[in-house]
């Protein structure tokens, strides 16, 4: 095995990219794969655990693949207060997939997270960046017929 | 007390793309007036008289962070406008980047000169990506005329972490870790950033800036009550007919925003100021919003009649246990244990004592966490406690007894 080099820090800043870069490989790759995270952890000089821990703090960066589309309901309680569940229901309807899951297609992936800061918009989502809301089951559908 | 415009004064006014309609709004007048005719030392004292407050939540007297970071001796300082509005029911800077990007700037380019920091950052959240662009274009727009040649202003984006928006992690995810909060003191006027003395301004705050420096701390101050000068920006959502932003002069009463402003009807509480904020029954809708009374960011959700306060209450803890760092112990575990007795309270298998574990653990919570989360997060908790005890008693005893019915059967 090759021996971890451990450059000496001179600002002690070049982690400051690290989570651009991580980003970087869930945008290309739909996910951060263990082996992005042993060779970026390999280029910076620190161990695997230490990245491996930065991954999954974040709720953008993801261990495992995500779909093409990654829809992200928001479940805090201003969307809660205006029938959020009923959208999850026709995301879950309209996908054939639970939160936490991905399409076998790896088209989509359904994600519950917390306030998007889209409440005048509750309930709302976002797939991918775009923000969506004030959504019913309807809206939902016509959104995801448009996802290529 | 009347609605005023002095943050939201652009915003659809002017094009967000164009600087020039900026500028025909006085825009970095501020800037020019605070270059050419003060020196960074009257800058802060200016904002220090003005009594300007944060308006993330925290509410630290702005004057005095600047002046504290001016004041102590590096080769190196920072500035960061902290744009990851991840508050719950918190959607006011989303509205200000979006529509007026340019007053951020200005207040940013203001702010760097008064403290002394040649780098900036714009950490906006992960779930704001759709705004990235219209900022990278305002900076650039900027940086053209000539307005930022004493900073170099970075975004830097977020990965989606509310505990970011808590200064100390957020500084920690600038550094590229986890978001995780830090032992104060130090605290960041002293050592930030890179250990550097960095101030961290919400987005809201910064925009104050410009206005002061142009028409005086003196006419700021004659706005709003005896500690909060000036207007607050209101995220107001949940059981409202008109969900949205409103700024008001702080001191304004919680009934005519959601009521008079927002046409809330039936109301059974308000909670102010995010997922961590007071809850005001609607016995006293008159409530000021103020620093003196129930602030934080200034998120007002409304909940109607209908609302059941422990399901509100499971999913918020449900909520912060999530997005607890994991760093510090009472905060990690506390809401664990309170989103589990909540939990059980909302289930139908609560017990009597579970109220006085509710209680115990909040005051562990608050005197023992690292920072700001762990610290509020029994506010809704024991504000409902206080003004809702009977919720909690009634479904209690009826639990008690429908589980006595059970074990007859």
């Amino acid at each position: 095995m090759k021996p971890i080099q451990q450059e000496p820090s001179r600002s002690g800043r070049e982690r400051e990219n690290l989570l651009g870069k991580l980003k970087e490989a869930q945008k290309k790759f739909g996910y951060v794969s263990r082996e992005f995270i042993a060779e970026t952890a390999r280029s910076h000089g620190l161990p695997i655990s230490e990245v491996y821990g930065v991954t999954t703090f974040y709720s953008f960066l993801s261990t495992r693949p995500l779909g093409k589309y990654v829809i992200r309901i928001c479940k805090s309680i201003p969307c809660y207060l205006k029938n959020a569940d009923m959208i999850i229901n026709s995301v879950a309807l309209e996908t054939g997939i639970r939160p936490g899951q991905t399409t076998a297609d790896g088209k989509f992936s359904f994600e519950l997270t917390n306030c998007i800061g889209a409440c005048d918009l509750a309930p709302a989502m976002l797939v991918n960046h775009e923000v969506y809301g004030p959504l019913t089951p309807g809206k939902i559908a016509e959104i995801l017929k448009a996802c290529k | 007390m009347p609605e005023k415009r002095i943050i939201l004064k652009n915003c659809g006014v002017i094009d967000p793309g164009d600087i020039h309609t900026h500028l025909a709004h006085d825009g970095f007048k501020a800037w020019e007036k605070a270059r050419n005719e003060m020196t960074p030392e009257a800058v802060v004292a200016e904002i220090k008289t003005s009594g300007l407050k944060g308006r993330g939540g925290a509410g630290f007297p702005c004057g005095l962070k600047w002046e504290l970071a001016r004041r102590e001796p590096a080769d190196e300082k920072f500035l960061i406008a902290n744009a990851d509005e991840g508050e719950v029911g918190t959607f006011k800077d989303r509205h200000l980047l979006r529509h007026d990007p340019f007053t951020l700037i200005e207040g940013m380019a203001i702010a760097a000169y008064a403290i002394g920091a040649k780098k900036a950052y714009i950490y906006l959240r992960a779930e704001y990506h759709y705004l990235l662009e219209g900022l990278e274009v305002a900076i650039d727009q900027v940086k053209q005329k000539g307005f930022l040649e004493h900073l170099d202003m970075e975004i830097h984006e977020g990965a989606g972490a509310y505990i970011c928006g808590e200064e100390s992690a957020l500084m920690d995810s600038i550094e590229g870790k986890r978001g995780e909060a830090r032992y104060r003191p130090p605290f960041p006027p002293t050592k930030g950033l890179w250990g550097k003395p960095t101030v961290i301004n919400n987005v809201e705050t910064l925009m104050n800036i410009p206005t002061i420096i142009l028409q005086g701390s003196k006419w700021f101050r004659g706005i709003g009550t005896e500690q909060s000068k000036g207007t607050k920006l209101f995220s107001v959502s949940g059981d409202v007919k008109k969900p949205g932003v409103y700024e008001l002069v702080l001191g304004s009463s919680l009934q005519e925003l959601v009521v008079d402003l927002a046409g809330a009807k039936s109301i059974k509480m308000v909670q102010v100021g995010g997922a961590t904020g007071g809850i005001i029954p609607y016995s006293m809708i008159t409530t000021p919003l103020a620093y003196e009374t129930v602030l934080g960011s200034g998120a007002v959700t409304v909940f109607d009649e209908s609302r059941e306060i422990l399901d509100f209450l499971h999913r918020t803890m449900e909520f912060l246990a999530e997005e607890s760092c994991g760093k510090c112990t009472p905060c990690r575990e506390g809401t664990e244990a309170m989103m589990e007795i909540l939990g059980r309270l909302t289930t139908g298998d609560g017990k009597q004592e579970d109220i006085q574990a509710l209680e115990d653990l909040s005051a562990t919570m608050k005197l023992s966490s690292l920072c700001g989360l762990g610290q509020a997060a029994s506010i809704p908790v024991l504000d409902t406690l206080k003004y809702f005890r009977n919720d909690y008693e009634t479904r209690i005893k009826q639990s008690v007894f429908l589980r006595s019915l059970r074990g007859m059967l």
